[in-house]
């Protein structure tokens, strides 16, 4: 794995004056504060606003800032589903568990703007009168999260916790029980966490990259927010963009970019690669020929991809795109958590069918047309079927798999891999 | 009276022993994940819990019936304290305790739904324990025991559950075994 | 209430297959024994005349995995 660097424009924007009505001309927020440290943060940002909580919530409304975690729940929902009469026995729980292999932007955050994530942390827990609150993150970002809390007064009442290097970690049940048993692994779903969450108590799970965004949105509103992005990608967001033979970069971008003009902002060559993977392993493919979509929601969504996690990983020209997928799927089915019978029977099963599927010219010969239509079949049955939603995710990215691919898969079942010979 | 009271208890304690046997054999069976004796799963589940219940009637007759019974020395606290009778403690001892397995057992299964089902299972567990209990116990104690119809029913129920148990034992048991490979025992 | 929804705990579910029996216009079994509503995933919508069948199956489960609401 590489190792993580920061592209250097989103840090050298050092100390601008900050008025509540600033625009920014660059996409450049979250890294604004140009380092770690709590008083470079306090000249750059100042001290934490107070809103109520009906004004934190309408604000972010207003801002339409969708959740970074990747299931991009609406941020403002979230507040407004705790039942009122219970917020004061409410747990807020930053979540910075960065399962899914590919990202590197939580932790890249948390190393580089701490105290956003803490500020809005303690922005939704001062709104909503939240008890307990905890910072969740994976070893790589411990350190500094801990640097960072130390660092200031207000933020002693919030628990460090260390997610375990699983895949589903960052799971929403899954950092409560981790918190609370320590095994990370989810729940049933019957129950909402902020019905009963933490110890039976409310609890709200939000990504770190989520609640910094919650703090700029505090200080400087929903217009401002809007003023990058689009309608319904508002604001910026956190890209962590991976592709052979290019350095990983975490870079922020506004919202609803194309995908051509996220790899050149990550200084990646677009014509190098033949597809990028959108929203990580449980994202879709988006072949070159679509580099000119744009990161949101609705456009993503033919491909079996969303904007998710920020994840853009691409796929080099010349490498076999079913054998990558077939990697990842036998990667994310050792993932289970091995709870659920559809899930611990079914990826399995689903990864070893796509494997064959890519190994084909290998195996020699040609293949029974039926081993596609397996895929898929197998697809479906584990779709929905889980206590999570690792067996969506992982189906989501064979099935997009199967289609972007379409060509290759054939080429495949009849012997040969076009990329290979390419 | 004491010679009704007598037969009665007798009675329900032969049934009783029938009853348990069915339902521990049901039991294990059901968590094969079969069907049984042409029955289907539901079927198989549902006579098992049918079958606890009304042994659990009849043990209640059973020592009831004895409790009135002059005869047989019994006192309440005999029901609940094991190997304090005056007659046979040793044998009455052992039914005392099968009774309160049998009591720990219904009563968490009825109770299921709010004890959750790790409870529920750890608890039942002990029916392994509870069934050669009382079958010692009808040996030790039975008026009938020395009897060659006893000593068949005795045999056929003690096969019927050694059976049940080998087949549990053995790497057939479950149904979709190679799918169920890691899972915890119950 | 004319529409009730069976809800499956995947992670309770050890795929014993009663509620399949009983519930067999609504539940398939797939191919390791698992519970499977086509269409559907962890929530399955119960039509009125198979409420009574579906309040058998989560009184039956063996594994407390099913619940009607
Ligand atoms: S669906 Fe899979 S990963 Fe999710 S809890 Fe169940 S077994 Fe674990
Ligand atoms: S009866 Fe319960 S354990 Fe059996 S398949 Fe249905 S839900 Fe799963």
């Amino acid at each position: 794995m590489n190792a993580q660097t920061i592209n250097p424009q989103s840090l050298n924007s050092q100390s601008l004056p900050v008025t509540t009505t600033r625009q920014t001309t660059s996409s450049d927020r979250l890294f604004l504060a140009g380092g770690p440290g709590f008083a470079q943060h306090r000249q750059v940002f100042g001290p934490l606003p107070s809103l109520s909580s009906a004004q934190l919530i309408d604000e972010l409304r207003a801002s339409g800032l969708a959740g970074r975690g990747g299931s991009g729940f609406p941020a403002w929902r979230k507040l407004a589903a705790l039942d009122p009469a219970a917020r004061g026995r409410s747990v807020i729980i930053a979540n910075g568990a960065e399962g899914e292999p590919m990202s590197a932007k939580d932790a890249t955050l948390l190393a580089r703007a701490p105290h956003l994530v803490i500020d809005g942390l303690l922005l939704a827990a001062a709104s909503l009168g939240s008890g307990d609150l905890y910072l969740y993150c994976s070893g790589t970002a411990l350190d500094a999260a801990r640097r960072a809390l130390d660092e200031r007064e207000d933020a002693r009442r919030i628990q460090l916790r260390e997610a375990p290097e699983t895949f589903i970690s960052g799971e929403a049940s899954a950092v409560v029980r981790s918190i609370e048993k320590g095994v990370a692994l989810p729940r049933d779903h019957r129950k909402r966490l902020t019905e009963a969450g933490l110890g039976g108590r409310p609890t709200l799970v939000h990504n770190v990259e989520t609640l910094a965004q919650v703090a700029l949105v505090a200080r400087y509103g929903a217009h401002w927010f809007r003023s990058q992005g689009v309608d319904d990608e508002s604001g910026t967001r956190l890209l962590t963009v991976r592709a052979p033979g290019n350095e990983l970069r975490v870079i922020e971008v506004p919202g609803g970019i194309t995908i051509d003009d996220a790899l050149r902002r990550a200084r990646v060559d677009p014509a190098s690669l033949s597809a990028v993977l959108v929203g990580g392993y449980h994202g879709g493919w988006v072949p070159a020929q679509a580099f000119g979509t744009p990161l949101t929601r609705d456009r993503l969504a033919p491909f079996g991809a969303s904007p998710g996690a920020g994840i853009v990983m691409g796929l080099a020209k010349g490498s076999c795109p079913i054998q990558v997928s077939a990697q990842i799927a036998s990667y994310l089915a050792g993932q289970s958590a091995r709870q659920c019978g559809p899930c611990v029977n079914g990826l399995p099963k689903m990864a070893e069918t796509l494997s064959r599927l890519a190994g084909s010219h290998s195996a020699g010969g040609p293949l029974p047309a039926t081993l596609a239509q397996e895929v898929r079949r197998l697809a479906h049955i584990v779709t929905g079927r889980g206590s999570c939603h690792h067996p969506d995710g992982t189906a989501q990215l064979v099935l997009s798999t199967l289609s972007t691919f379409a060509s290759d898969v054939d080429a495949h079942l009849a012997g040969h891999c076009e990329e290979a010979r390419a | 009276m004491s010679e009704a009271l007598w037969a009665l208890g007798r009675g329900t304690g032969v049934i009783s022993l029938i009853l348990i046997t069915v339902s521990v054999v049901l039991g294990i069976l059901t968590r094969s994940g079969r069907p049984a004796f042409g029955m289907p799963r539901f079927a198989v589940t549902l006579v098992h819990r049918n079958a606890s219940l009304l042994g659990s009637v009849f043990v209640l007759v059973h020592v009831v019936s004895l409790f009135f019974d002059p005869y047989a020395e019994l006192r309440l606290v005999d029901f609940f304290v094991p190997f304090l009778g005056t007659a046979k403690p040793i044998w009455l001892g052992l039914g005392t305790v099968s009774l309160d397995l049998l009591v720990a057992l219904i009563v968490t299964a009825l109770l299921r739904r709010f004890i959750g089902h790790r409870v529920f299972r750890a608890v039942h567990w002990f029916s392994y324990a509870m069934w050669p209990i009382a079958l010692a116990h009808s040996l030790g104690d039975g008026t009938d025991a020395g009897t060659v119809w006893f000593l068949t029913l005795a045999g056929l129920c003690t096969a019927a559950v050694l059976g049940s148990v080998g087949w549990r034992a053995s790497r057939v048991f479950v149904e979709f075994r190679g799918t169920r490979g890691a899972e915890e025992p119950a | 209430m004319t529409e009730k929804s069976l809800h499956i705990d995947w992670i309770a579910c050890d795929g014993r297959g009663l509620c399949t029996e009983l519930l067999s216009e609504l539940l398939e079994r797939d191919e390791w024994g698992y519970p499977r509503a086509l269409g559907y995933g962890s929530d399955v919508p119960v039509p009125r005349q198979l409420q009574d069948a579906a309040r058998d199956a989560v009184a039956l489960c063996p594994r407390l995995a099913l619940t009607l609401s």
